[in-house]
């Protein structure tokens, strides 16, 4: 019964493959066998009693999901080091090149990262049988090194006091139109994962001249795409210009005044994988919390809650929530991304200035 | 400071005199605490990748845009911090020390209140308080003005960064013109009255210039404060859309880390840094303001008269920025919803204490980290300053010159730029502390030691040593005579020191955003950290948290039974 659902719905997941490969494949993978969840997996993971998670997810949502995982879990608690993706990048590698292995798992909103840390040697293989089983082939690292759990969108989005629905941008384009001048928010590509990959994704369809003439907008900028969302709500700007789409939705959904807006050029896509270090002090734990993460339930509970996507064969958007194939999406391209991350935060610092 | 140098006391005595090793030992780790962080930044600033002798690091700072505006901005905001906090400080320190003014005790604990809330906190504050279109006062002054008015305030510009940074930074200039008042002999100005000199002549003849280093002193004091201020500028420069230098100096750490420019970026502000220490000795060496003798009477308070309560109006709208609207907004912020919107009976929420104190994973730790490192870095850096202190006042070992020169010099490096040298020195053989509270410890003690330094040593120097020598004279060792008679002299100074150690680690961010790990992390830095992420109501909830604290234990170290006067708590605070 569920391998009947689980090929109907990777057909319907190949929709999203073919927004572009995250992980490529390479001549030959060499991943692990599938590991499912034990009752020796468990009680190692219990020994070790703390797992500790790198994550750019937005506070609340990240803390309620390690909450989760200790409620599944008890005796085993999740600490979470919250900060934008590019900054937990420089962290991880001031701390592994000093040999300090604090990190047991990672989630990056730069899917780029996973590349040279793959080449460093710093990631474990470690494969999930959910994983295996349901996950679409391109959103997994090849050799077991990490899996795209989450997938999320940076849009556009206005706050419905200070502007009505008609007058709202309804593309990038339309962000450049004099009247948004000082009236809008983005973050930072320097600090924030997603912005990163929303940036090089803008650049790509749109070129640079873009983000010049945004640059000329006088736009407030902030540091992690999950403080757009905030700020907007606020009413401490009308317009966010980029930032997490997820969080609109939430906050919409909290009752507070905020709009998304899906660019007619399409919406910047965002792949989220999650890794194990190496040198993991935590090893079974983060196993344990990899393996976890990735079943349907986890997974099912995670796009309820925090109004991202899942790539899990069985997991049903929830009801009243727009659908990823209802939205024109940008391709992601993690290799182009890293071959050019130093232009990209460069060009960007000479522009805004910041 | 007229003193015989007790070394040359007979000492014929059996007993071993153990002062100098331990005066050595204490100098050695002293010169090992400073000069190995600056050392390793001398050879990044002048070096290459493959560490080659090069000017070039100083070539691409000097020749580049990106540079050269964030060090003119951060001129800019130092002068202009400077001048502000003096022209607020002095009034209010004369008032509070020299008048009759009602509540006097009170403005100075309120000030105390103000130095105690660190910068970034402070920031976050005026944020809620006066963003352009979300900000508190913003959205009164639009009740009156109108849904469309331009904003009154706003927080995100360079007069509202030098604004935030004078708030924070005037109780230095404050304490310092405040204590040098306190200690103004009042024949002088008596005399100065009998002879026929006015109101305005005595002021003018004697007030002034008997304050006059006090006030240099603190203008400079700000000035350095403003200009290797990391917090405050973190939090509002981004949005505002520049840099500072120490913003621009973080920002070469964003990978790959480019330790060579951050190190040369420090170059300039140290400096410019020593040849301002040098300008105040010169402006106010050749006088002497020697006061202290303890055989004159108590100042003088001037009447004010129908003015009193005109005074205290004054006072207390000063303070309504550092102290009263900051912590009314963070108090709305921890119980709203929304942070930017007044609470009422009906919105009121627990919801943000609960999220930071049972869901937040990272708050036990950081709060025990940072009440660890608070004490033991006011403990030990208050003996280390107090020893040295000793040394440089007494003239007791050969070099003490170049410890006072030491124990002052990491005034000149910006926390920042110290937490990268600290970073270099202890991640490789023989020290690696890095991930360890160890490099938090040290870090924080040397950035506390000059101000803990200053205060002991002008302990000291009130302290004559006549004293100790009639001691040694009946036969005590110089470490009898040190506990005897010089160490219940000191208590209030002491105490003063240890508070002022531990305030100045829970307001630390700039070398702990660098030196931190994930086991190894303060409050602040996860204030700055979910500052990032825009989680303003959870920063309103530690950012009380952490005042309550520090409150706590500043008040509980004063009841420690002294000998002191209570008045003296601020003196030194």
């Amino acid at each position: 019964m569920r391998r009947r659902f689980s090929r109907r719905d990777v057909l319907k997941g190949s929709a999203t493959l073919a927004l572009g490969t995250v992980f490529a494949s390479p001549l030959r993978a060499a991943a692990p066998e599938p590991t499912a969840i034990t009752a020796d997996l468990v009680a190692a993971a219990k020994k070790e009693d703390t797992v500790v998670f790198y994550s750019s997810m937005d506070l609340p949502v990240g803390e309620k999901l390690g909450k989760a995982f200790e409620e599944a879990y008890p005796g085993i608690s999740v600490q979470i080091e919250r900060a934008g993706s590019e900054r937990l990048f420089q962290r991880v590698a001031q701390e592994y090149e000093s040999n300090i292995h604090a990190a047991d798992v990672v989630n990056s909103a730069d899917a780029s990262h996973f590349i040279p840390w793959k080449k460093s040697g710093w990631l474990m293989p470690f494969v999930p049988e959910d994983v295996a089983k349901y996950f679409p082939d391109n959103y997994r690292e090849p050799d077991g090194m990490a899996v795209t759990t989450r997938l999320w969108l940076s849009s556009i989005a206005y706050n419905t006091n200070l502007v009505k629905a008609d007058d709202a941008p309804k593309s990038f384009a339309d962000l450049l139109d004099p009247k948004w001048a000082g009236k809008m928010v983005k973050g930072h590509p320097a600090h924030s994962g997603t912005i990163m990959t929303t940036t090089f994704q803008l650049v790509r369809e749109l070129g640079w001249p873009y983000l010049e003439k945004l640059s000329k907008q006088r736009v407030m900028q902030v540091q992690s795409s999950t403080d757009p969302p905030k700020k907007l709500s606020l009413g401490e700007r009308a317009v966010m210009a980029d930032g997490n789409e997820y969080g609109i939705v939430l906050l919409k959904e909290a009752g507070q005044p905020v709009e998304p807006v899906y660019p007619t050029e399409g919406t910047p896509t965002i792949s989220g994988p999650t890794g194990i270090f190496a040198g993991a002090p935590h090893p079974n734990a983060a196993k344990l919390f990899q393996a976890w993460l990735h079943t349907r339930e986890t997974q099912q509970f995670f796009v309820d809650f925090t109004g991202q996507y899942s790539l899990h064969a069985q997991v049903q958007p929830k009801a009243g929530r727009r659908k990823l194939s209802d939205i024109k999406l940008m391709k992601e391209d993690p290799a182009g991304v890293e071959a050019m991350t130093e232009e990209i935060k460069t060009r960007y610092a000479r522009l805004f200035r910041v | 400071m007229t003193t015989l140098n007790p070394s040359t006391s007979p000492a014929r005595k059996p007993r071993i005199d153990w002062t100098r090793p331990v005066l050595w030992l204490f100098a050695a780790i002293l010169v090992l605490l400073i000069l190995l962080p600056l050392s390793w930044l001398a050879v990044y600033a002048f070096t290459d990748k493959n560490r080659h002798p090069t000017l070039q690091n100083f070539v691409t700072l000097f020749s580049n845009p990106d540079f050269l505006d964030p060090l003119l901005t951060t001129a800019i905001i130092a002068i202009t911090s400077a001048v502000i906090c003096c022209v607020v400080a002095a009034p209010l320190s004369w008032l509070v020390s020299r008048t009759d003014m009602p509540g006097r005790q009170t403005i100075r604990a309120l000030v105390t209140a103000s130095f105690v809330t660190p910068p970034f906190l402070g920031a976050v504050a005026w944020e809620l308080l006066a963003a352009p279109n979300s900000g508190l006062l913003n959205q009164l002054y639009r009740l009156f003005a109108g849904e469309d008015a331009d904003a009154l305030f706003n927080i995100y510009s360079l007069t509202g960064i030098i604004f935030v940074i004078s708030c924070y930074t005037f109780p230095f200039v404050f304490v310092l013109v405040a204590n040098a008042l306190d200690t103004m002999p009042g024949e002088l100005e008596d005399a100065s009255a009998i002879l026929g000199g006015n109101a305005w002549t005595t002021a003018r003849r004697i007030t002034i210039p008997l304050a006059l280093p006090a006030l240099v002193a603190g203008a400079l004091i700000a000035f350095l404060q403003a200009m290797t201020l990391f917090g405050s500028p973190a939090i509002l420069a981004l949005p505002a859309g520049f840099h500072t230098m120490t913003t621009k100096i973080w920002s070469l750490f964003q990978y790959p880390p480019k330790l060579e420019l951050a190190a040369a970026a420090a170059v300039p502000l140290l400096l410019l840094t020593i040849l301002l220490l040098q300008g105040q000795k010169f402006l106010l060496g050749r006088r002497g303001y020697s006061v202290i003798g303890g055989k004159y009477g108590a100042p003088r308070r001037v009447e004010l008269k129908r003015w009193r309560w005109a005074a205290l109006g004054f006072c207390l709208l000063v303070l309504l920025n550092p102290v009263f609207l900051p912590y009314f907004a963070l108090l709305n912020a921890a119980f709203s919803p929304n942070a930017t919107t007044l609470v009422t009976p009906s919105t009121l929420t627990l919801h943000n204490i609960v999220f930071v104190f049972t869901e937040l994973s990272s708050t036990q730790l950081a709060l025990k980290n940072t009440v660890i490192l608070g004490a033991s870095t006011a403990t030990i850096g208050t003996l280390l300053a107090l020893v040295i202190a000793y040394v440089t006042t007494r003239k007791v070992i050969a070099g003490h010159r170049i410890l006072g020169f030491l124990a002052t010099a990491p005034v000149a490096v910006p926390g920042i730029v110290l937490g990268v040298g600290l970073f270099l020195s202890y991640t490789r053989p023989p020290f690696v502390l890095y991930g360890t509270l160890w490099i938090l410890l040290l870090a924080f003690l040397t950035i506390n030691l000059p101000s803990a330094y200053q205060q002991l040593q002008a302990a000291f120097t009130t302290i004559h040593p006549e004293l100790e020598e009639a001691s040694r004279i009946l036969g005590a060792t110089r470490l009898q005579a040190l506990r005897q008679i010089t160490a219940p002299l000191l208590r209030t100074g002491v105490i003063a020191t240890w508070c002022f150690i531990f305030i100045g680690v829970m307001r630390e961010l700039s070398a702990a955003i660098v030196l931190f790990t994930s086991q190894t992390k303060v409050l602040s830095v996860l204030i700055y950290d979910l500052n990032e992420g825009g989680d303003l109501a959870a920063i309103a909830v530690l950012g009380i948290a952490m005042l309550v604290i520090t409150f706590a234990v500043v008040m509980a170290v004063n009841q420690i039974p002294m000998s002191g006067s209570a008045s003296a708590k601020l003196r030194n605070g």
